[in-house]
């Protein structure tokens, strides 16, 4: 599924660079524990999360994020969409909670990731 | 002193021909880590990555190291007052020492339980403080020796063959 869909589909604002709405976005998870993230993670996922910290980007240097979804309205500091677009990392923001954005995904088909 | 330590079943072997032969590092790195510094905090693990990365070592180890790497920062900027990372790259294995100022851990076997933590509200808000930073450690690293006791430093060490 490309992220335009997903970003359509959670009626979300894309943060970064355009180009990324085209990116193919083939698995996802969802938690708000980074441990959780690092431990589940085992091929290049995108990630549904509450934390808007300049550690959740750091994460994508340790593990293959596809993007970010930032849920219940979260919205990340400029210095992090910065820190994210040098990096290429795609990121979102939407009024769901975690909760519903996942189902809405899982429902149109985006499987869970491999854990 | 309580001191920990654990071998996957795997890398004995290996383990104990590099204590045997004692090499000497390829290349050996030092980083500073600041006190709570969750802004700088993982760029020595993410710079680790890189550089075996250009060495070529393949992505599953690359992850191996990385998260290991990371989770040992992560609780050097959480749970000391600072320290320093070493980083020593050899030919078959990367070998990490992360060396704290204190305060040490009170009870190193408590630590050591998934789910056991000691992080403060500022550290649970940015998402860490699950109590599962060493067990996360100890899957992803072949050799991940601990000491520590109250008041001194801490000095955890891990070493992940490729």
């Amino acid at each position: 599924m490309k992220l335009r869909e997903i970003v359509e589909l959670l009626d979300g604002v894309l943060l970064t660079d355009a180009e990324h709405l085209d990116r193919e976005i083939t698995c996802a998870f969802g938690s708000d524990l980074i441990s959780d993230i690092l431990m589940c993670t085992k091929e290049a996922t995108l990630l549904l999360t509450g934390l808007t910290n300049p550690q959740v980007i750091r994460l994508s240097d340790m593990i293959d994020l596809l993007g970010i979804i930032f849920v219940r309205g979260k919205k990340p500091a400029d210095d992090l969409i910065e820190m994210a677009n040098a990096r290429d990392l795609p990121l979102i923001t939407t009024k769901f909670t975690l909760y519903k954005s996942a189902g809405i995904l899982y429902n149109s088909g985006l499987r869970s990731c491999k854990i | 002193m309580a001191v920990y330590c654990n071998i996957s079943e795997d890398a004995q072997q290996k383990y104990e021909h590099f204590t045997k032969e004692k090499p000497d590092p390829e290349m050996s790195i030092e980083y500073k880590v600041g006190h709570k510094d969750f802004v700088n905090s993982g760029k020595a693990s993410s710079e680790i990555k890189l550089m075996l990365k250009r060495l070529g070592v393949n992505p599953e180890i690359l992850r191996k190291v990385a998260v290991a790497s990371y989770e040992a920062e992560i609780n050097v900027t959480a749970h000391s007052l600072g320290g320093d990372i070493i980083c020593d790259i050899y030919l078959d294995c990367v070998h990490i020492k992360f060396i704290d100022n204190g305060p040490g851990i009170k009870n190193l076997e408590k630590a050591l339980e998934p789910g056991w933590s000691t992080a403060d509200d500022l550290v649970r808000e940015m998402g860490f403080g699950a109590g599962l930073g060493l067990p996360n450690i100890k899957k992803n690293a072949d050799v991940m020796h601990i000491e520590s006791a109250e008041n001194q430093s801490t000095i955890l060490q891990i070493i992940i063959f490729y």
